[in-house]
C-alpha cells in the first residue's frame, strides 16, 4: 500500500466517522442559536438509532427506519422543548433526563421486542443505506491522485453522508439568508426583542428544537442503518457530547462546525488506523490512549484552549415576560 | 380641538391581588406630545404595556383614532400604528442596525430583499427626520444615544404614527437628552403623536403639550403643561406637598476626614476606569460626584470602600491609610467609621430573600449588641429593626417581611438606616435615590443633610444631576475616569452637562 492509499483511506474513514458528529453538531446549532441549550443530543441520537434500527428491521426498509428515527428524536426534542420553553425548566436537567431515558429505554425495549440482549436484529443490506458509487468512479479508479481521491474519498458513501455535508451550506444559508434564520439568531440573543417585534418566542424556539430533532434522528439513523447494521446498546458512546464540544469550538457557526467535526473524526480514524502500529520515535502506543484522544481533545477544547467562545446570550435562560 | 389619537376608557388591570391600573381614562390628542408622569409603581408602564399589547386589560376599551380596537399582541399594536421605545432597548446587540430594523417586519422569507428595502427606507427616514445611523453598524458598538435612535427608527419603519417612549432619558447624558427632545419635537411637527412616560418633572415641563399624572394605579389628573407647575405636578404625583429642593444652611467645615490621592483603578477586564483621581472631603460637607453612568464612579466607590483593588494611589481615613490592595476588610473599615451605601442595593446592599430585620444588621451581625454568646440575639435584632422602621418610616412596618417585598424606596431606607444609625464619621452613598419614589427621595435627602449638619463627611455619587446639585456643597464631575472639573452648588445644569459629556476636555485637547 503506497502512501496516497493510506492518506485516502484515513480521510475516507475521517469522513465516515465525522458524519454522526456533524449531524448532531448542526442539530445542536439550531437549538442553541435559539437559546435552548441541549445536552440531550446524545440521548436523541441514541433513541433515533434504536428506533431507526427497530423500524428498519420490522419493515425491512431503511427509509421507514429513517422516518421513525426522526419522529422519535423530534418527539424527544419536543419533550425538551415542553420542559424548557413552555414550563421554563432547567435546560441542563431536562437534557440529562432525556439522555437517561434514552439510555435505559432503548435497552429495555430492545430486549422486550427482539430478545437479543438489547440489540436489534442484524439488518440485511436492503434495510440499510448502502454506499452510492458516484458516476464514473470505477472508471477513474486507476487515474493517479485525482482518480483515487474521487473514487476512494468522494464516492462510495451512503446517502446520509452526502446529506450531512450538504446540510452545512444549507444551515449557513438558513441562518444568515432567511427570515427564519434572522429570527432564530435574534431569539437566542434577546428574546424580548423578538417578543416586542410581534413574533412568538415560544413558537420560534419550538421550531428550532424540531430542527434539532430531525438532525439528531438522522445522526442516529446513520449510525444504525449505514455505519452499522443494527442497534447495539450505548452505540453513540458519547458522540452527542463531542458534538457539543465541537459546536462550542466552532463558536456556533456552521462551517467551522464542519471542520471541528472533521477534526474529531480524523482523530478517531487515526486511533483506528494506528492500533498496533508502532509510531516513529515513541514506539507502540497503547490502543486505549489512541481511543481516548478525541475525548482528551474534547476536554482540552472545553477547558478553554480555544479562546473565548461567546455563547448565544440568552442561551439556557427561559424567557419570562417581565412585568 | 384636534381629534384623539388614543383614547383609553375605563382600563383596569390586576396582577393577582395587586391592582396595577384602576379605571384609567386617558385621551391623547393627535399630533401632540403627551407626558405621563408618576412615581415608580404608579402603573405607568403597565398602562403602556396594555396599549402595546404586552398585557390585556381586565376591563375597559382602547380606541385608536376614534375606532374601538382590540390589541392582543405587539403585532396588533404595530398594525394600528403604535410603536414603542422601551426603557431597556429591545435590540439584538450583535446584529447590525439594518437587521434590528427588519426583525419581525421582513417583507418575505428571504433576507436580501428585506435588507435592501430597509436600506432605502432608512435613507428616506434619515432625510425626513434627520435621524442618521450607519445602517451597517453593529448595535453593541454604538453609543446608547444612537441605540435609542435605532429603536425610534424601528418604530417608524413599521409605520408608527403613535410613538410611546418609556423613560427614554434614563440612560442619556443631558446633551443626548436634549437631542432626543429635538427629534421628538420634529416628529411632532410631522404629525406624529408621542406619549412620553417619565418620572422626571423637568422633562415634562420641557417638551410636553399635555401631561397626565398617575398615582397608585389611578389617573389623578390631566393638565395642559403650559398651565401647570412643577410643584403642582409633584403634589399630584405624591398626594401631598413635596419639597423638591432640600433646604440647607451653610456648611460648617471641619477637619479633612477622607483624603484620596492619585487613585487609579482598573476594572475586571483590565481597563483603567479611574485615573489619577484626587480629592478631600471635610467633616460637615457633602461632596457630590456627577457623571454619566460608566465613567468610573462605580469603581471609585468600590476602591474607597475597600471592595476593589486599586492600581496606585492612596486613600486616608482620619489621616490613616486604607488598605487598597483589595484585601481590606470592609468590617474593619466600618469599625473605623466608614459607612458605605452601595449603588446596587439589590446585589450588594441587601439579601433580598432575607427578612427585613436580618438585613437591618447585615455586616454588623457580629457586634456584641446583637449577640447572645455565640448565637444571634433575635429579640434584640428585631427590637432594633423596629426602632429603625419607625424612625425611617419604612413601610410596611413589618420587620419579619421578606426584603424583596418592599418597594425600592423602602429598601433603600433599610440600607440607609443600617449604615447611618451606626453613626459613622464618613458616609459614602452611591445612587441614593435610584428607583426611589419622589416622596422617599425627599426623606433620604433630608437624612443626608442631617448627617452633614452633624459634622459628618458625606460623599454622594449619582447620575441624577438634579440630586447632585441640590445636595452637594461641592460638585466633582467625572468623565472617562478622571475628575474633569470642580464646581460649586450654584453651577448651572448646562455647565455640568458639558463637563459630563467631556466637551471641555476635548476642546482643551484640541
Amino acid at each position: 500500500m503506497d502512501f496516497l492509499d493510506v492518506v485516502v483511506n484515513v480521510l475516507n474513514s475521517t469522513v465516515r466517522l465525522s458524519v454522526p458528529l456533524l449531524l448532531a453538531c448542526l442539530a445542536g446549532l439550531y437549538s442553541e442559536r435559539a437559546g435552548i441549550f441541549d445536552i440531550g443530543l446524545e440521548g436523541k441520537m441514541l433513541a433515533g438509532a434504536f428506533a431507526g434500527a427497530a423500524a428498519a428491521s420490522v419493515f425491512g426498509s431503511a427509509w421507514i427506519g429513517l422516518l421513525i428515527a426522526i419522529l422519535v428524536a423530534v418527539f424527544l426534542a419536543l419533550v425538551h422543548g415542553f420542559a424548557s420553553i413552555t414550563h421554563r425548566g432547567n435546560q441542563i436537567v431536562s437534557g440529562v433526563a432525556i439522555n437517561f431515558i434514552a439510555a435505559g429505554s432503548t435497552i429495555i425495549l430492545g430486549q422486550a421486542w427482539f430478545n437479543q440482549g438489547g440489540r436489534t436484529p442484524s439488518l440485511p443490506s436492503d434495510a440499510r443505506f448502502n454506499a452510492i458509487v458516484l458516476p464514473g468512479a470505477d472508471a477513474v479508479r486507476d487515474v493517479p491522485i485525482l482518480g483515487e481521491i474521487y473514487s476512494g474519498l468522494l464516492s462510495g458513501h451512503s446517502l446520509l453522508v452526502y446529506l450531512a455535508f450538504l446540510a452545512v451550506p444549507f444551515t449557513w444559508w438558513v441562518l444568515f439568508r432567511t427570515r427564519f434564520g434572522l429570527r432564530l439568531r435574534a431569539v437566542g440573543e434577546n428574546p424580548a426583542a423578538v417578543d416586542t417585534a410581534g413574533i412568538s418566542v415560544a413558537w420560534l424556539r419550538y421550531r428550532a428544537v424540531i430542527c434539532t430533532g430531525i438532525l439528531t434522528g438522522m445522526a442516529g439513523s446513520y449510525m444504525a442503518l449505514a455505519q452499522n447494521a443494527g442497534f447495539v446498546k450505548d452505540m453513540t458512546a458519547g458522540r452527542g457530547y463531542i458534538a457539543l464540544a465541537a459546536l462550542i469550538f466552532a463558536k456556533w457557526k456552521p462551517v467551522p462546525a464542519m471542520f471541528a467535526c472533521l477534526l474529531f473524526g480524523f482523530l478517531d480514524a487515526m486511533a483506528i488506523r494506528l492500533q498496533g502500529t508502532p509510531l516513529p520515535v515513541i514506539g507502540r502506543v497503547p490502543v486505549q490512549l489512541m481511543q481516548a484522544l478525541p475525548y482528551i481533545l474534547t476536554v482540552i477544547l472545553l477547558a478553554g484552549f480555544i479562546g473565548k467562545a461567546i455563547p448565544p446570550r440568552a442561551g439556557g435562560v427561559p424567557y419570562v415576560k417581565e412585568r | 380641538m384636534a381629534e384623539a389619537a388614543i383614547e383609553l376608557v375605563g382600563i383596569s388591570k390586576s396582577f393577582g391581588a395587586v391592582r396595577a391600573n384602576r379605571d384609567i381614562n386617558l385621551e391623547v390628542q393627535k399630533g401632540t406630545i403627551h407626558g405621563i408622569i408618576g412615581e415608580n409603581g404608579a402603573g405607568k408602564s403597565t398602562l403602556m404595556s396594555i396599549l402595546y399589547g404586552f398585557y390585556q386589560a381586565d376591563q375597559g376599551e382602547i380606541r385608536v383614532n376614534g375606532k374601538p380596537t382590540v390589541i392582543r399582541s405587539p403585532n396588533d399594536a404595530i398594525a394600528n400604528g403604535i410603536g414603542m421605545v422601551h426603557q431597556h432597548f429591545m435590540l439584538v446587540d450583535n446584529f447590525t442596525v439594518l437587521e434590528n430594523v427588519i426583525l419581525g417586519a421582513e417583507s418575505n422569507a428571504l433576507l436580501n430583499s428585506s435588507i435592501s428595502k430597509a436600506r432605502a427606507e432608512l435613507k428616506r427616514l434619515e432625510q425626513e427626520y434627520s435621524l442618521f445611523v450607519e445602517p451597517d453598524a453593529v448595535i453593541e458598538e454604538l453609543p446608547v444615544g444612537l441605540q435609542q435612535r435605532v429603536e425610534i427608527l424601528k418604530a417608524l419603519y413599521r409605520g408608527a404614527e403613535i410613538l410611546i417612549l418609556d423613560e427614554p432619558t434614563g440612560v442619556l447624558t443631558p446633551p443626548e437628552a436634549d437631542h432626543l427632545f429635538r427629534i421628538l419635537k420634529q416628529l411632532k411637527e410631522q404629525g406624529k403623536t408621542i406619549v412620553l412616560i417619565t418620572h422626571k418633572l423637568r422633562e415634562i415641563m420641557a417638551i410636553t403639550d399635555n401631561v397626565s399624572v398617575m398615582r397608585q394605579g389611578t389617573m389623578v389628573a390631566t393638565r395642559e403643561t403650559a398651565k401647570t407647575t412643577v410643584e403642582e405636578l409633584a403634589e399630584l404625583m405624591v398626594g401631598r406637598r413635596v419639597l423638591l429642593r432640600v433646604e440647607k444652611g451653610e456648611p460648617a467645615l471641619g477637619a479633612v476626614k477622607l483624603s484620596v490621592r492619585n487613585l487609579t483603578v482598573k476594572d475586571s477586564r483590565g481597563v483603567t476606569m479611574v485615573e489619577d483621581v484626587s480629592f478631600d472631603i471635610r467633616a460637615g460637607e457633602i461632596v457630590g460626584i456627577a457623571g454619566v453612568a460608566g465613567n468610573g464612579q462605580s469603581e471609585l466607590l468600590e476602591a474607597i470602600s475597600g471592595v476593589r483593588k486599586a492600581v496606585s494611589g492612596t486613600v486616608t481615613l482620619d489621616g490613616k491609610p486604607i488598605d487598597l490592595t483589595g484585601a481590606a476588610d470592609p468590617g474593619e473599615l466600618r469599625d473605623r467609621g466608614l459607612a458605605h451605601v452601595p449603588e446596587d442595593r439589590h446585589h450588594v446592599g441587601l439579601v433580598l430573600a432575607f427578612e427585613e430585620n436580618e438585613n437591618s444588621i447585615l455586616g454588623y451581625h457580629d457586634k456584641p449588641h446583637y449577640l447572645n454568646g455565640p448565637f444571634l440575639n433575635i429579640e434584640a435584632i428585631r427590637r432594633d429593626a423596629k426602632e429603625k422602621i419607625e424612625k425611617y418610616d419604612i413601610r410596611p412596618s413589618d420587620c419579619r417581611l421578606k426584603t424583596a417585598n418592599f418597594s425600592g424606596g423602602n429598601q433603600q431606607k433599610i440600607v440607609l438606616a443600617r449604615e447611618i444609625e451606626r453613626d459613622p464619621g464618613v458616609l459614602i452613598v452611591g445612587q441614593p435615590t435610584r428607583g426611589v419614589d419622589v416622596g422617599a427621595i425627599e426623606f433620604i435627602h433630608r437624612r443626608l443633610i442631617d448627617m452633614r449638619d452633624q459634622g459628618k463627611a458625606v460623599l454622594v455619587v449619582s447620575v441624577e444631576l438634579d440630586e447632585i446639585r441640590s445636595l452637594s456643597d461641592r460638585i466633582l464631575v467625572m468623565f472617562a475616569g478622571r475628575v474633569v472639573g470642580e464646581r460649586g452648588p450654584d453651577a448651572t445644569e448646562g455647565e455640568l452637562g458639558l463637563l459630563m459629556a467631556g466637551v471641555e476636555q476635548q476642546e482643551a485637547a484640541e
